[in-house]
């Protein structure tokens, strides 16, 4: 067989972007696949993948982090991102007893409420110990509802206020945070209720509790109060949204802008405030690059307009609406450049939460594996 | 053929059945075919502890041959879909691979895959090995950039001090 042929570089920067003009997008299609180009290389090579996948970090708070994943399909990195939001498992309440609520606030609506508070806990507690809740069977006897409930897959929680009047207020006092004690009802109002061996895992430092206890979950009165017993589980986010880790997991593709052709003096400020501030510079054209036969040739002194962080750009192709800059400018985005924003609930750190979304990729093909093993084909 | 056959194992059989009326059908695997349905019937018999492993997650979906086959896997969607259908193209053996999921409230998503060498089935596999070798090395990297961040932000947090 004759050897491959090797694209030039220019070649494959071109291959990478992706087209966005004023009313069209272009070559949005992945092309690396075998067979495409006639007589090149596009099979799967793990060592060629090592050498050009690239992880670059922009920002990694605890809860929000942000990084680009360079050289890797779309169909990957949009896997990541999936398993992220809907297939994470965390600890959310799934069950409410509502002993007492005398509140104005309907129980099913309380508890709806109750049901999005996102809690935090001892990680290994949680991800290792904790195991899958099952419902006990439809036909079940009243006394047998809760014989699927042990200690290892189900989290007791309490939320027992009742508001009353602040006798120490001043007369008229208005403000109900004053005239009144648990006015308000906050996410840290429900108490966690250790039983059987969770001590050992959810204690101290690790107890569960709302990862953000100023969350409010009801207003009262004096005389209303609120007596619900809760069961928290584990699930995943594909059964409801509570249960999913992330509050957005995204990724962006990084925007190019190719000028093509000078765009000088007032042009050049207009192109600027056509971006996002500090994707476009003002530069002043040197006598070096003014030199007889190049484009910028007789505008040494004038201002022109340069690229400094297209990564800021949002892309809106403004610039595109005006006739100035007509084949001036050419915007486009990077196929295989994915930036990435992970920002958590509270359960799981953002950067575990990627690297857990890549363990349940790997444990799911390694499943379907034997399974595909076991087939009897 | 075994007495304590699964229905399902059945229904492959009855799709190979199908495929010795193609010419190019091996019929020698057949023998091969009923020992292994004989293996899954005992599996059924004593179910593995792990629930996954209970039912079957993968099935064959009738009309396929050796070289062109549509797998039905259950409990699969976009997610993994189209991460092994990229993967699946990217190998040479492979003349075609597109998946589908034929309906939005059945958990089951189809993939087809048609080889100019080798069986869908090897190719199948060989995309499940590539895309966790994918993992591995995604994993890997990551966890590099994630440490060479945090190395180089702590550095800039202890200067001003220092």
């Amino acid at each position: 067989m004759a050897p491959f042929v090797q694209p030039s570089e220019a070649e494959k920067q071109r291959r990478r972007i992706v087209g966005v003009n004023a009313e069209t997008v272009t070559d949005v299609g992945s092309t690396d696949f075998p067979g495409h180009y006639p007589g090149e290389d596009h099979s799967w090579d793990a060592e060629k993948f090592a050498d050009t996948f690239q992880v670059n970090f922009h920002k990694n708070e605890k809860f929000n982090s942000s990084f680009s994943l360079v050289g890797i399909d779309a169909a990957v990195a949009n896997a990541f991102r999936r398993i992220m939001i809907a297939e994470i498992p965390t600890v959310a309440i799934e069950y409410c007893f509502v002993m007492n609520n005398t509140s104005i606030i309907q129980d099913e609506v309380l508890c709806q409420r109750i049901g999005l508070v996102p809690f935090k806990g001892s990680p290994q507690g949680i991800r290792e110990w904790l195991k899958w809740y099952k419902k006990p069977a439809e036909d079940a006897p009243k006394d047998d509802q809760f014989n699927t409930c042990f200690d290892y897959n189900t989290i007791r929680l309490t939320l027992n206020v009742e508001c009353t009047r602040n006798p120490d207020a001043a007369r008229g006092e208005t403000d109900p945070h004053k005239a009144y004690h648990n006015a308000h009802v906050y996410a840290k109002d429900i108490k966690y209720e250790p039983f059987g061996r969770q001590h050992k895992y959810f204690s101290g430092e690790g107890a569960i509790a709302p990862a953000y206890p100023d969350i409010l979950i009801a207003k009262m009165r004096p005389g209303q109060c609120i007596d619900i017993e809760m069961h928290a589980i584990k699930g995943v986010g594909s059964d409801h949204a509570k249960f999913s880790p992330v509050a957005t997991a995204s990724y962006r593709l990084l925007p190019v802008i190719n000028i093509t052709k000078p765009i000088l003096g007032k042009d050049a400020e207009k192109f600027a405030r056509c971006f996002p501030r500090g994707v476009i510079g003002l530069e002043t054209v040197s006598e070096k690059e003014a030199k007889a036969g190049t484009p910028y040739e007789g505008h040494a002194g004038e201002k022109k307009a340069v690229v400094l962080d297209a990564m800021k750009d949002t892309v809106s192709r403004e610039c595109l609406r005006h006739e100035e800059f007509k084949d001036k400018v050419k915007l486009g985005r990077i196929r295989d450049h994915f930036i990435f924003s992970v920002e958590s609930t509270g359960q799981w750190e953002s950067d575990e939460l990627f690297l857990e979304s890549i363990n349940l990729l790997k444990a799911k093909c390694q499943k379907l594996k034997s399974a595909l093993d076991d087939m009897n084909v | 053929m075994a007495p304590a056959k699964t229905k399902k194992s059945a229904k492959v059989v009855a799709s190979q059945e199908e495929d010795i009326t193609m010419d190019d059908a091996p019929v020698a695997p057949q023998e091969h075919e009923d020992e292994e349905g004989e293996e899954v019937a005992g599996e059924d018999q004593a179910p593995p502890e792990d629930e996954d492993t209970l039912e079957q997650r993968i099935t064959v979906l009738p009309g396929g041959t050796e070289q062109a086959a549509s797998f039905q896997l259950k409990e699969e969607d976009h997610t993994l879909g189209n991460a092994l259908r990229y993967i699946i193209m990217k190998n040479p053996d492979v003349e075609f691979c597109g998946y589908s999921i034929p309906h939005p409230s059945e958990a089951l998503m189809n993939i087809r895959i048609q080889t100019y060498d080798g069986t869908a089935k090897d190719a199948l596999s060989k995309g499940l090995d590539d895309l966790m070798d994918l993992c591995d090395v995604v994993a890997g990297k990551f966890q590099i950039a994630r440490d060479g961040y945090m190395n180089s932000e702590a550095g800039k947090a202890d200067q001003p001090e220092a």
